[in-house]
């Protein structure tokens, strides 16, 4: 197969075979005796794009199925899911995007997916990592609401019915709500919350306008505490979004964009007492660096103190409640090794961070990241990797010395 | 320091790369303008594998006197890009084009008549 290089130069390469690209993670796994350690990964994706052709029969309403089925019909003029700009593949440097449609697999196994997740997590040592699609994190952009539910509506389905059945229960979700439609929300805890593989639900967080502490969504927060499941906040960027479209370079709108959805709707959930009002519901953000976590905590903390007046539902300082939350690691900035230890210490991490790959997409991580940190405590080391997301997703150890860690470091509940 | 027999450099053509294993290391070997190039295969990033990427031409803005933007535009220089996460490294160097103190192990390429030897 032929790659494109400088000046449209064409370079011939071989065809992708994950377990191979990722030789040098799997020899890390054996060198740091990552099989001994439960590692949870609480965010990888797959690309549901190319399996909309299973999923887009999910879809209830019949004259938005048919749009969504003409749409990918040969000769369509469709555009089902919003799709933003940018260059996740750095041009063809990043040679799993030009290359992943070359990948072998089994047509007999499992779903294509399940079969490339198996590739990845064996390699890189993860036990269970929490599946995300890609291209529905920009779901919330779709200009209409009943568009968003009947597709997030239609992914929960396949997902839940097809996918990760298959996957002998190494993969798990936190299902994409469809936000703009608070009824629509609690439709999907209902249905889809006692499931297999379910998690906890998710929010993406790029969005033109939410509220995350409007009244009408408290149903939807108490439904999911009812069940003892997980939220979470899943950003991405949005190169297209007013705010970034100064920025001449995907870098810029990547690097703040993912950082900034977060910080947005973090700051309002923590100002308007949501910690107070659902304090059982574990509440992760996910895909945002660390690096804005001690920023808003010393903004929002210094601005609390001289406003108090407009928060009055706090008990204690912003931070705290940030504190209360969890964090995914990824993409961890470790450019300032004595920030990055400032930024642990800030947010607890040894509670409150979890480690993520984000694999396969471009900026992902190994556990290695995180093992290999020079200030952390062995204790720390195994609450990030899996043991704190052990407690929050229930999933079990996979062999006796996981089990043994997870009591030794005070992480293990039986399921 | 030992010599190891990599391959006859009638078969490398310009542009071709090998990867062998050493000991405990991976060393890439790279044929680029007629000379031979080895560095080690271990992103120093994450371990990713360093030389088995896309090789690629290197990019640099043009400025005007007046210090306003001519763009973007490839240079004659040629780098390598682990694939894992885009670190590029200097062909000639090893060099990570930024940060040149991010620099990757080299090896020296010994060419006796056709045969080639990497010296590890
Ligand atoms: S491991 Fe090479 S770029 Fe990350």
């Amino acid at each position: 197969m032929d790659l494109i290089a400088d000046r449209g130069r064409r370079v011939q390469v071989e065809e992708l075979n994950t377990t191979k690209l990722l030789a040098h993670a799997a020899k890390q796994t054996r060198d740091k005796k990552f099989d001994d350690v439960l590692v949870v990964d609480v965010d990888a994706h797959h690309y549901e794009n190319e399996s909309f052709g299973e999923i887009l029969p999910y879809m209830e309403n019949d004259v938005l199925k048919q749009l969504a089925l003409a749409s990918r019909a040969k000769g369509g003029r469709g555009n089902v899911a919003p799709s933003g700009f940018g260059y996740q593949d750095m041009g063809g440097r990043v040679t799993r995007y030009p290359l992943r449609s070359s990948e072998k697999t089994d047509e007999k196994g499992p779903h294509r997916d399940i079969q490339l997740g198996n590739r990845w997590m064996d390699a890189m040592g993860v036990d269970y990592s929490c599946l995300f699609p890609t291209g529905m994190l920009s779901i919330g952009l779709h200009p209409q609401k009943e568009m968003e539910v009947e597709l997030c509506w239609a992914y929960n389905r396949w997902v839940t019915e097809k996918a990760l059945p298959e996957s002998g229960g190494r993969l798990f979700t936190m299902l994409s709500l469809p936000f703009s439609d608070p009824d629509a929300c609690l439709r999907h805890v209902e249905t889809f919350g006692d499931r297999k593989g379910v998690g906890g639900f998710m929010v993406t967080t790029v969005r033109p306008k939410m509220g995350v502490y409007d009244n009408a969504y408290m149903k939807v927060y108490r439904a999911i505490e009812e069940r003892g499941l997980v939220l979470s906040f899943h950003s991405g960027p949005s190169w297209g979004d007013h705010t970034f479209q100064s920025c001449n370079r995907f870098l810029s709108a990547h690097a703040l964009g993912f950082s900034w959805y977060n910080i947005l709707h973090c700051t309002n959930w923590v100002v308007n007492g949501m910690g107070e009002r659902f304090p059982k519901m574990p509440v992760i953000w996910i895909e945002s660096g660390l690096s804005w976590i001690p920023f808003v905590m010393q903004r929002i903390d210094h601005e609390y103190m001289l406003r108090p007046s407009e928060c009055p539902l706090l008990k204690k300082k912003p931070s705290d409640y940030m504190r209360d939350m969890y964090y995914s690691v990824q993409p961890m900035e470790i450019q300032d090794m004595g920030a990055l230890e400032t930024t642990f210490r800030m947010m607890d991490a040894e509670n409150s961070l979890l480690y993520a790959s984000d694999y396969p997409h471009w900026d992902f991580d190994l556990p290695s990241t995180i093992w290999d940190l020079p200030f952390l405590t062995d204790k720390a080391r195994h609450n990030i990797l899996g043991g704190t997301a052990h407690k929050l997703f229930k999933l079990p150890p996979r062999n006796e010395a996981q089990k043994a860690n997870l009591i030794k470091y005070g992480n293990y509940t039986a399921a | 320091m030992a010599e190891q027999f990599i391959g006859k450099a009638s078969e490398f053509k310009d542009g071709d790369r090998q990867i062998v294993r050493i000991g405990e290391d991976e060393i890439g070997i790279f044929r680029h303008e007629g000379e031979f190039y080895a560095y080690s295969n271990f992103c120093l990033h994450q371990g990713g594998p360093a030389c088995e990427g896309l090789t690629i031409a290197n990019v640099e803005e043009r400025l005007r006197p007046d210090k306003t933007s001519m763009g973007l535009h490839f240079t004659n220089d040629m780098n390598f890009v682990c694939p894992w996460h885009g670190y590029e490294y200097d062909m000639k160097t090893g060099c990570h084009v930024k940060d040149k103190s991010v620099r990757l192990r080299k090896y020296d390429v010994v060419t006796k008549g056709n045969d080639v030897y990497v010296v590890a």
